[in-house]
């Protein structure tokens, strides 16, 4: 067990964990954020993308008392009172259909869009699918989620 | 995943002393093939000891032509620096195209060699750019390190410390990836280098990583993608299984080879 301290969504959170406790089963199980979901476990999927000190993890292949310390985002730290323009532009473009994979995806979209504005470069259609490599949805074909965070990138950039 | 005592090591000697002291101990950096084989309990290491902190195992130097990587250094890490795309591009390049974005904020070079999987990137580019690996120990060169599957020379308790090797004139990686695990099916890597061509074949072999000695004789003369059309690929020595066979892994090799010569 070792006792670890970190800060998730604005919050600071503080647990004694089992050395293996995965960083989604801290979130998940200890501090009951449901949000994050688990799919695969293989860290083929990406539903359990979560922001670590600002960067795009997979949560269930991280140790929680490796993030000891970190700043941590998730799904449920998004949204600020109302929808992150990323959320809107999901639900504008019926980017979801169960919604399963909707939090990685919406967490996945957030990260991208940072580190293309950051970098200069031009996140277009080519650019928002070869991003996607990690998360992977089975009912929507992919072809609205793409849209879903162009029109996103576009909300974020004018909000 | 069965129990395990983790241990965040802040410099290479503790990280050593670490590892001596434990039962059956194990080196995690980013955790990314670790951690999810440790989750199928095809490891269960007694206790693990984090690299990732460590200052002295981060970052990427560049010093005219002299490359230097920390063994925790990620993979977005390599494939976002400058400096380093302006002296060899091949690297970068590489880098970008492992995995996903998020395995790519974790995973690290050092962990990605150590674990030298037959179908990582990463091999490729240090044995066809002849690199240095450095250790708390000793340095090896990439031609003793990779020694077999998921084998290299590295003793029990021995840390990657850096990467080193010299900016080639020309270097190019292409690959052809497995569509679902984006591992290479057929990686090649060929650089131009002061001593001659080098070319480098990863994910093919069926005993890791290789150079393939009779493109880089070709290459030698005449460094061209034409240069490699009269070079046979035997299928022999290939990696055979479910995503393709020995003839078809041949093929690639050769396919890959043309288009990384093509793209320097």
């Amino acid at each position: 067990m070792t006792v670890v301290s970190m800060t998730v969504n604005g919050k600071a959170a503080r647990a004694d964990v089992p050395d293996n406790t995965l960083l989604v089963e801290y979130i998940r199980e200890h501090l009951r954020l449901t949000g994050t979901h688990v799919g695969c476990d293989t860290s083929q999927c990406g539903a359990c993308v979560v922001h670590v000190n600002g960067k795009a993890v997979k949560s269930c292949a991280a140790l929680a008392v490796a993030s000891e310390g970190a700043d941590v985002t998730t799904i449920e730290g998004l949204a600020n009172g109302e929808m992150h323009p990323m959320q809107t532009a999901f639900k504008e473009n019926h980017g979801l259909q169960c919604g399963f994979c909707t939090p990685g995806m919406v967490m996945t979209a957030t990260d991208m869009v940072a580190r293309y504005r950051e970098s200069g470069k031009t996140l277009d259609e080519a650019a928002i699918r070869s991003e996607l490599e990690g998360n992977i949805c089975r009912c929507t074909g992919y072809h609205n989620i793409v849209k879903a965070i162009a029109d996103g990138a576009s909300k974020m950039a004018s909000s | 995943m069965y129990e395990t005592k983790y241990h965040k090591a802040s410099s290479v000697d503790e990280a050593v002393s670490l590892m001596g002291a434990a039962d059956d101990g194990k080196l995690l950096s980013g955790g990314q093939t670790l951690l999810p084989t440790m989750k199928a309990h095809l490891a269960a290491p007694s206790d693990l000891v984090d690299v990732s902190g460590i200052a002295d195992m981060n970052g990427v130097g560049v010093r005219g032509n002299v490359i230097s990587i920390g063994a925790a250094t990620t993979h977005a890490e390599v494939a976002g620096n400058a400096a380093l795309q302006n002296a060899c591009a091949a690297v970068t390049d590489l880098a970008a195209n492992i995995g996903d974005p998020a395995v790519r904020h974790m995973g690290t070079i050092g962990g990605s060699i150590a674990n030298n999987d037959p179908a990582a990137d990463y091999p490729a580019a240090l044995l066809a750019l002849g690199a240095t690996i450095k250790t708390n120990a000793r340095d090896i060169a990439a031609e003793d390190f990779f020694v077999g599957l998921f084998e290299t020379a590295l003793e029990d308790d021995e840390v990657i410390v850096s990467i080193g090797f010299e900016a080639p004139e020309k270097a190019c990686y292409a690959k052809f990836p497995n569509p679902a695990s984006r591992y290479a099916m057929a990686g090649v890597f060929v650089a131009k280098t002061a001593g001659g061509a080098r070319v480098a074949v990863t994910g093919a072999g069926d005993d890791g990583v290789y150079r393939q000695s009779d493109m880089e004789a070709a290459l030698d003369g005449n460094w061209s993608a034409g240069a490699l059309t009269g070079v046979s690929v035997s299928a022999d020595g290939m990696l055979s299984d479910m995503h393709g066979d020995a003839t078809y892994r041949a093929n690639l090799v050769k396919v890959m080879a043309g288009r990384a010569v093509a793209g320097c």
